[in-house]
Order: structure tokens, then sequence, then C-alpha cells
């Protein structure tokens, strides 16, 4: 087994801490050889290549004429492609660099379930989140609508109750928020805690505009709010007195599950957004979660079956430019190893702002709000496909969609086969880790300094410790390294003062991604992809009625 | 049934592999012969029991077990050519030897039939595997003077050891309660006589004066003494009502019982059992006691057994039936839990014919009463009309069951004759509730909020 340039000690060290690693390497023997697997994608080569200024020229016949080009098939690229066919523009062409579609709510499947590699849930919406209201209802996940007008999703696709777990030092406990052993102190601060963001949730601005809205477009931007960006999550905290370890562990869970990130590294307005933006108007509940054994990965199979032929994969556009009142968009056929040209009226950039600024040319020339102050976090997702399920110890919980440790560096996993209802036999866990350096740059060197072998053995040791006998179950690990998995909400960085201008085109051309909102979430990147398809149908003279606001 | 299958395969291969060792056997053949009758005494005796306390230990256990048959396969292998040598270099022992051969071969087609017919029913599996160690070692001891003449030294030595081995069985025999409750945690009142597990749960059937218990993971599933009464009532008012029931579904129910009394009914034209347990449809169709009580049910033509996790079945059938009898284990686990959410019941709408009726096992009105009317409440929520009704199951206490369907119905006035239990007026006090099992405040149980096992746990810790 080539663990090389790691030993495992330092391996194990280096990623989970140095307990497990002594822990792990105190039997001496040379653990079991790793389970067969492979590392996932992203196209790393060729992203570099792109970022390097690779601009092959398309042939004189190798151009054609398009209205409007889509750049980038995730989640934002295909809601912009589903608005533009729902509001009746279907001559367009959606160019997207992988062979998959979803980018980072992409999914992957084995003959026992399907699983996903990034996204895997969405919190049910409140009636204002209009367009993902209208996707639901589409794809059938709604029943109906409750006394206030809010949507109802369907039993089936609520994460099914137990929904969550932590192990705690040798225990599996319901729930994320460790009770077990809390000590008064500890529940007094948690409900300290629950209440300043009860408070948020009932505030509204002169506008009548809730705190955080879902999507934030919807929320206020009054100075009050938006100061919040100017903390770390933990000055709010230490600002309030809340210095429980628990509730400190509880709210950077959330900060590392959502953000990547640690409480320090944090916005404060990108924390309670979190807390605040989920809960409902009428009751104090936060909204359910809305899943699949594929996670968002069944939102993007349903927008893929619209985008339909659409689609072409495999192509990564290099270069987006304005000759006259025409947008030439050439892309690098990387199966072909050849340029084709798109000539269009206009064009919706949903890619990455940094990529989106290399690539289009009045950006590269200085034009709009610069975008590279944007940092981006490093997360490694591992799927582990299990013959059969870990063995449950008695006294402990029984297990969850969603199982945290509350010791480990990772997130925990979850599992696929929750929702297709099945409690037994084979599945896939899905581990998700974040890396969370301080300086970004690190956590992409760290990431991409080891490989499947590494990472395959950083999941099985730090899952052992929970389930001792996971390393003979597992009979794979496939490995997904997320260099640019997410831009990172750090204090000053979600509300820049030139936040609103990102978003607005550039002559005939639009941008969308999650990135303008600089929080990574399928409503955003849904509202972005639908606002872009929106300015687009309006500039061709067509009257929709807007899903974005 | 592969363990079978495999414990027979290795189990003839040992016999293959002692008579092949037999070979290397060239003096004191006598003596020998009469060694390998203790050892399997010895081996035979204390398998079952050191099974039963190996079992916590699952994942060594079929390890062992396979170990266990192997060895045991090897010493009668070696047995019986050690006896035809006897024979050919002795003739004039031929009468002795044959004596002594045909007590063998009578002694294992008699365990054959013995065994599970009568001596397990009776004595227990741990008992039973005393007793064939004993006897074994009683023919060992036996064959020390009739071989006598054969054996030149230490003939003392052997016996001795013979006699510490029938009093070593003798003391686990009588010990042999001690020896159940230590390995499956003193569980059962009456002594077990089978006992498995299968990959979803273990299956223990114990038999006591009053006869048959099943238990599944420890709970209690019926009493053979009162099960009719259990189960007469959980069938026949869906089957009364409903004025042609051709097409029956089971769920769960894997013991056949109340498949039993579906099969009363001469109208009944196919019934679909659906039960996750391969192990438990399998034991009701094979372990004689349980066939005989069920009344072979699972050999009617008319039945249909699917080894199936009900949720994922009845989302993927299109078939629809004129009865369904719900009959789950109650609700102690998520796993259990999903079968009695909305959801469920909104799936098995789906499998209705029009007019069908549905009758749900409901766990105790009295001694789990939110979680009884949190399973009707959850039923009206997902659409049916619900008459709930209960009666008492000695070995159970009150029992709870609802009747639905999809549209209003009479509950019939009249029992035919022909049933042990269910009569006119039994069929109506049936549903009449107490002042303590009365309704209650509940919240509905769905897929996401698995209500009912919380209630369920709050309620039966109470008792336990
Ligand atoms: C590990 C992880 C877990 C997450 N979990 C959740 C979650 O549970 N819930 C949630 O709501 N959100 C989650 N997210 C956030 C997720 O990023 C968003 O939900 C959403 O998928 C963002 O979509 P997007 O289209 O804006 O961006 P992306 O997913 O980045 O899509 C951009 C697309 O553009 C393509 N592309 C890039 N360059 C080119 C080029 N030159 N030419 C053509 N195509 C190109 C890419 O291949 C990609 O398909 C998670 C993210 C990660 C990384």
């Amino acid at each position: 087994m080539g663990l090389s340039p790691w030993t495992r000690r330092d391996l194990l060290a280096t990623f989970l801490a140095a307990p497990v690693a002594a822990a792990s390497c105190r039997s001496g023997a040379e653990p079991p050889p790793l389970p067969p697997g492979e590392l996932i994608g992203p196209s790393v080569e060729v992203g570099h290549r792109l970022r390097d200024g690779f601009r092959p020229e398309p042939p004189a016949d190798g151009w054609v004429d398009m209205p409007v080009v889509i750049v980038g098939g995730g989640v934002a690229g295909l809601s912009a492609a589903w608005r533009l066919e729902r509001g009746g523009l279907d001559r367009f062409a959606l160019l997207e660099l992988e062979p998959d579609l979803g980018g980072t709510s992409r999914a992957g499947h084995s003959d026992v379930v399907a699983y996903p590699w990034g996204a895997h849930y969405i919190p049910a919406p409140l009636k204002e989140d209009r367009a993902l209201v209208a996707l639901l209802d589409e794809m059938g996940v709604l029943e109906g609508r409750d006394a206030h007008g809010g949507p109802v999703v369907a039993e089936q696709f609520l994460c099914r109750d137990p929904e969550e777990r932590v192990f705690h030092r040798g225990r599996w406990y319901e729930g994320l928020y460790l009770t077990a052993g809390a000590s008064g102190d500890d529940l007094a601060q948690f409900e300290t805690f629950r209440a300043a963001t009860r408070e948020w949730v009932a505030w509204r601005d002169g506008r009548g505009r809730r705190a955080f809205g879902l999507p934030i477009a919807s929320g206020s931007d009054d100075a009050e709010v938006t100061a919040l960006d100017r903390l770390s999550m933990a000055d709010w905290l230490g600002a309030r007195g809340l210095t429980s370890e628990r509730l400190r562990w509880y709210v950077e869970y959330a900060c590392r599950d959502d953000y990547g990130g640690r409480l320090e590294q944090r916005s404060a307005w990108a924390g309670l957004f979190y807390f605040c933006s989920r809960v409902g108007g009428f009751d104090d509940e936060a909204q359910p979660l809305v899943t699949w054994p594929e996670g968002n990965g069944r939102l993007v199979a349903h927008l893929a079956g619209v985008a339909g032929e659409r689609v072409r994969s495999g192509l990564a556009v290099t270069d987006v430019r304005v000759v006259g009142t025409t947008i030439e968009v050439v892309a690098y056929d990387v199966a072909a190893d050849a340029a084709v040209g798109f000539r269009c009226d206009r064009a919706i950039l949903a890619t990455p702002s940094f990529l989106t600024e290399r690539l289009v040319a009045p950006l590269r020339d200085g034009v709009g709000p610069r975008r590279d102050g944007v940092p981006y976090g490093a997360w490694m997702v591992a799927n582990l496909h299990l013959r059969d399920r870990p063995r449950l110890r008695p006294g402990n919980f029984p297990m969850c969609w969603d199982n945290v440790l509350v010791e480990s560096p990772s997130l925990g996993y979850v599992v696929a086969t929750h929702q297709t209802e099945q409690d037994r036999g084979p599945t896939v866990l899905t581990y998700y880790y974040p890396l969370t350096d301080e300086n970004a740059r690190d956590g992409q060197q760290r990431l991409l300094s080891a490989g499947r072998d590494e990472w395959a053995e950083v999941a099985l040791a730090d899952l052992s410790v929970a389930h001792p006998d996971l390393r003979e179950l597992t009979t794979r690990v496939d490995i997904m390294r997320w260099g640019h998995a997410m831009a990172r909400p750090e204090p000053g960085t979600v509300w820049p003062p030139d936040r609103q201008r990102a978003a607005e085109p550039v002559g005939r051309v639009h941008f969308a991604h999650t990135d303008l909102s600089r929080v990574a979430l399928f409503e955003e990147a849904l509202y972005h992809g639908v606002r872009a398809a929106e300015e687009v149908l309006a500039a061709s003279g067509r009257r929709v009625e807007s899903l974005a606001l | 049934m592969t363990q079978f299958s495999l414990v027979i395969g290795i189990y003839l291969s040992a016999l293959g592999v002692g008579a092949w060792l037999s070979k290397f056997v060239t003096s004191n053949i006598a003596r020998i012969f009469i060694e390998v009758e203790l050892v399997v005494a010895l081996l035979g005796g204390t398998a079952a029991p050191v099974l039963f306390l190996a079992f916590a230990r699952v994942g060594a256990f079929s390890l062992l077990l396979y170990s266990l048959v192997f060895a045991i396969g090897v010493f009668v292998g070696l047995e019986i050519p050690l006896l035809m040598r006897l024979l050919e270099n002795r003739l004039s022992f031929k009468d002795i030897v044959a004596r002594v051969l045909a007590f063998d071969y009578i002694g294992s087609l008699a365990a054959s039939i013995l065994f599970p017919i009568i001596l397990v029913p009776r004595l227990g599996l741990i008992r039973t595997s005393l007793l064939f160690g004993l006897l074994n070692a009683v023919v060992g001891l036996w064959s020390t003077w009739l071989l006598n003449p054969l054996i030149k030294r230490g003939l003392t030595g052997l016996r001795i050891r013979a006699i510490v081995l029938i009093v070593l069985l003798c003391v686990g025999f009588w010990k042999a309660n001690a020896l159940t409750s230590l390995s499956e945690e003193g569980l059962y009142a009456d002594d077990v006589v089978y006992a498995t597990s299968t990959p979803y749960q273990r299956i223990v059937v114990t038999k006591g004066k009053s006869g048959f218990q099943l238990f599944l993971n420890g709970n209690l599933q019926f009493a053979s003494a009162d099960e009719y009464r259990y189960h007469e009532a959980l069938v026949h008012p869906a089957m009364l009502v409903h004025a042609n029931p051709r097409r029956v579904l089971v769920l769960g129910g894997g013991d056949g019982l109340a498949m039993r009394e579906i099969l009363r009914r001469p109208d009944v034209e196919a019934v679909t059992l659906v039960d996750l347990d391969p192990g438990m449809t399998e034991l009701s169709t094979r372990f004689p006691p349980l066939a005989d009580l069920n009344a072979h049910s699972f050999a009617d033509p008319r039945v249909t057994v699917v080894n199936r996790d009900a949720m994922t079945w009845i989302q993927e059938v299109t078939d629809r039936f004129d009865v369904v009898i719900v009959d789950f284990p109650d609700p102690n686990s998520f796993a259990l839990g999903k079968l009695y959410t909305t959801r469920f019941y909104g799936l098995l709408r789906a499998r209705l014919a029009p007019g069908a009726m549905v009758a749900v096992q409901c766990t105790s009105p009295l001694f789990a009463r939110t979680s009884y009317w949190c399973i009707i409440r959850t039923l009206e929520a997902a659409g049916f009309v619900v008459r709930p009704y209960q009666t008492a199951v000695p070995s159970f206490g009150v029992w709870g069951f609802a009747l639905a369907s999809l549209g209003p119905f009479e509950v019939p006035p009249a029992v035919p004759p022909g049933l042990r239990f269910l009569n006119d007026d039994a069929l109506h006090a049936m549903f009449r509730f107490s002042e303590d099992m009365g309704p209650v405040e509940v919240e509905i149980n769905r897929l996401d909020n698995q209500a009912l096992v919380r209630y369920y746990e709050q309620e039966w810790k109470r008792w336990d």
C-alpha cells in the first residue's frame, strides 16, 4: 500500500490529530490493506490551464450561432436553463467542463443506492422562496399548502427521523447538541443563544424584510444587520458571555458544516444566517430538512432533464468576449482536443467567481467590480461502500441520517440508504472533511498533498474510532478533492460595498453563481440562475412573472 | 438454510477425513475405539451448551459451529472403520461387535427421529445434546467390558474417565436450566427448545407446561395456550365486514397463525404474506410444533410468501387486496416505527381494492395507551375510517387492534360458529373501551418525527 510520502502516523496526526494517530498506530502492525477505490474529479488539470490563461482559437468553420449560451452546469447554470425553458426561450446551449452535471451538487451511484459527492440537503422552503417552491412543486415534492399558504413537503422527502446523533467519548447520543453531561450553566447558555437567534428571527427592517431571508436577496440589507459581517462568530459569542464549550462546539459545527471554517474564521452574519434564515414565521421551529439518497443530486437530475439535449458536456469555456453586439464564447473540447466557438446574443456565466473573472474579457480588462477578494475553502469528500451496517453496541443511539463525531476534525457522515427506508444491509456512507486552515492556500495544498490512499486511510481511521468493525465492512472508498469547494464567508467578505454590483450584467454578459451571495447554498445558486435567466428573458422582450423576488 | 446445508456438507466430509485417519491406527484398536467413543460423548454432549454460551459473541460463532461439527464428524468417522477392523481381526467376537454396531446404527436412526420430534420439544436443545453425550459415554463404558479381552492395559483408567464423563454430563443435564439462563440472560421462564439468530433477529421457541412460546429479540410474539384469542380477534372482524374477501395480504405475521385463521375461509383465493425474515417463515413451515399450530398454512397452495421489507415491497407492487392484516412486531425501534407512519398507511391505501378492510395490531391500549391511540389517529390522518377494538390475551394482557377502511362500515352483527374465542357477544364487547383505555391527545406518527417509537419506549419503560 503506497502511503508515501506519508508515514501512517504522520498522516493521521496531520489530518486527525495526535490521539487518533497514537491509538490507531499503537497496535504496531500495519493496518489491513485498503479497500479499492479511485480519485474522482474535478478536472484539476483543465482547471489549472484555464487559470494560467489557456485560450485556444477555433477554426473559421468551428463556429455555431446560438441565441443564448450558459457557461457552467452546476445548480446555477442548470437553474438558468430551467428558467429560460419555462419562460419560453428554448434555444440555448449549456456548456459544462466535466462529463457529469451538477458541479458541487453532483451525485454518484452504486448497485445499492445513489449518494452525494457534495451538497446533500436543503431546508424545506418558506413560501417567500418562490423559485424553490415552484421547482419542488414541479418535481412533486410538495403535497399542498398549509393554512398560512406555506408549502407542505410530502413526508417521504423530509429527512426521516432519527435525523442526527453525536459520538462522544465512546458512545452515540441522539441529537446534535450534546445534552448528556451538560451542566446547568451549559443549558442556560444554550437557551440564551436560542433566545438571541429568536430575536433575530422576529426582527424586521423598515421595509418589513426579515434580517436573514432565503434567498438572501429577500432579506434585509439594513446596516444593523450587515454590521454583523464585521465580527467573527467567535467575537459575537464572546460579546454575549457565551463561553460554554458545548455551545461553542455546536455553533462551530454549524460553521464547519455550512462554511467549512471555525468560529474565529467565519462572519457572525453568516453564522446567524445559518440559525435564523431557516426558521419559519409562524412557529419557532427550524424548517425540517428535505433530502434524497443522492442529496441535492436529485434536484440536479430534475433540472438536467429539463435542459436535456441542450447540454454539451466536456466543453471547457476558455474565453468570453464582446464583438459589437455579439458575444463570442470559445470552448475547448477536452476529448477532441479542439476549440469550438459560439456566437450569441447573450451569455450567462454560471462559473465560480475566480474563474469568471479570468474567462470574461471585459472583466479581465478591469470593467466592473473585482472579484478576486473571495477566498475559497477546500473540502475532501469520501464515499465508503459498506457490505453491511456497523454493529451497534448496546446503550448507543442507532444510526441516523447524519452521524457526527464530536472529537473529530471531520463532520462525520451521512447515510445514503436512510431515505430509501432500508435499515439493514449494504449502504454508502458519505464522509465530509473540510480543511479549515487559517490560510485558504494552505488548506488547498494540504488537500492535494494527500491522494486516494491517504484520504481513504484518514476516513477509515477516523470512523473506526466509532465503528471498530468499519474496515472489515468497507468494500470500496472513492475520494473527491474539492480544491475550490466554496467561497469562505470570512468576516467582512459577505457584505462588501460592491456586493450588489457584482451580480449585475456587464453589457450582454450575465452572471449567476452561488459565489455572488458569498455563501454556498442551493437556494442562492437557484436564485442567481433564475435571476440571470429572467434578465435575459426580459431583454428578449418576453413578459414573465419573476420567480426571483 | 444455507447454514443447514453447510453443516451437513462439513459433517459428511469430516466423516471421510475420520475414515481416512483410521488407516493410521495400527495397534490397540479396541482401546482407541473406546477412547474415540468417549471423545464423541464429550464433544457431542457439550456442543449445544458451548454453542449456546458462545452465542453472545456472534462474530466467531459460525466458525465455532463449523469446527465443532467438523471435529464431531472426524471422530464419528473414525469409529466405524475401527469397528470393522475389530470385526475382521477377531471373527470370534463377531457377535459382540455386531451388537455394538447395531446399537450404533439404531442409535443414530433413533436420534434423527427422536431429536426434532420428541426430545427437543420435551427436553430443550441443551438437555437433548447432553443426553446424546451421555448415551455415547455409556456405550463407551459398556464396551470396556465387551471388548475386555482385546485391551491389554489401562482398563481401569479408561473406566474412570468414562465414569467421570458420565458424572459431568449428568451434572450438566441437571443444571441445564442455569446454563440456559446464563446464555439467554435468564429471559425465558421456560425451557428453550429452539433458538437461532437470523441476520434480522433472534428467534427463540420455549416450551413450558402450558405450551409453546415464540420470542423475537426477547419479545413474546405468542403463547400457544392463548394465541387463538389474539389471532381470531385480529383476523375475523375484518374478514366478516368484507362480504367476499378473495385476495388477502398479511404484513408481518411470519408465524403463520393469522394465516391459519384466514385460510379457514373457503372464499379466500390467494394470500400473500410479506415477512422480512426468511428464517422466521422457514421455521414456521418446517419446525413441527409451529407448523402444527399454524395448521400447515405455508403448505396451502393459495399462499405466496415474500421475504422483503414491507416498506420497500409495498412501493413496488401493483396488486390490490380485499383484506389486509397488519401484524408487525410492536414499534420498539425506528426500523419498525416506519411501518406505522402516515407514509406507510398512505402506501397501503394504494394497495386496497374497493371496499377493502384492514386490521392492524396496535400494542396494548392499557400498558401503552398513548402508543395505541397514536396508531389509531395516524391511521385516521392517513384517511382511514377507524374502529378501535381490544380484547384480553392472558399472555399479553389487554391487547389492542384497529379495524379500518376507506369508507364507513358497520361491525357485523353475527359471528359464524366454529371459532374458539369469537362469538357474537365477544365480538361486540371488543369494541367497548373502559375508562382507563380511552382516547388521549397524541401526535400523528410520521417518518420525520417517529412519535410512536418515542411514546412506546416511554410507556413500556414503566413496566419493565
Ligand atoms: C462538500 C460540499 C457540501 C455542500 N453541501 C451543501 C448542502 O448540503 N446544501 C446546500 O445547499 N449546499 C451545499 N453545498 C454548496 C453547493 O456548492 C451549492 O449548493 C451549489 O451546488 C452551488 O452551485 P453553483 O452552480 O453555484 O456552483 P458550482 O457547483 O461551482 O458549479 C459551477 C459549474 O461550472 C463548471 N465550470 C467551471 N469552469 C468551467 C468552464 N471553464 N467551462 C465550463 N464549465 C465550467 C463546473 O464544472 C461546475 O459544474 C456544498 C458544497 C460542497 C463543496
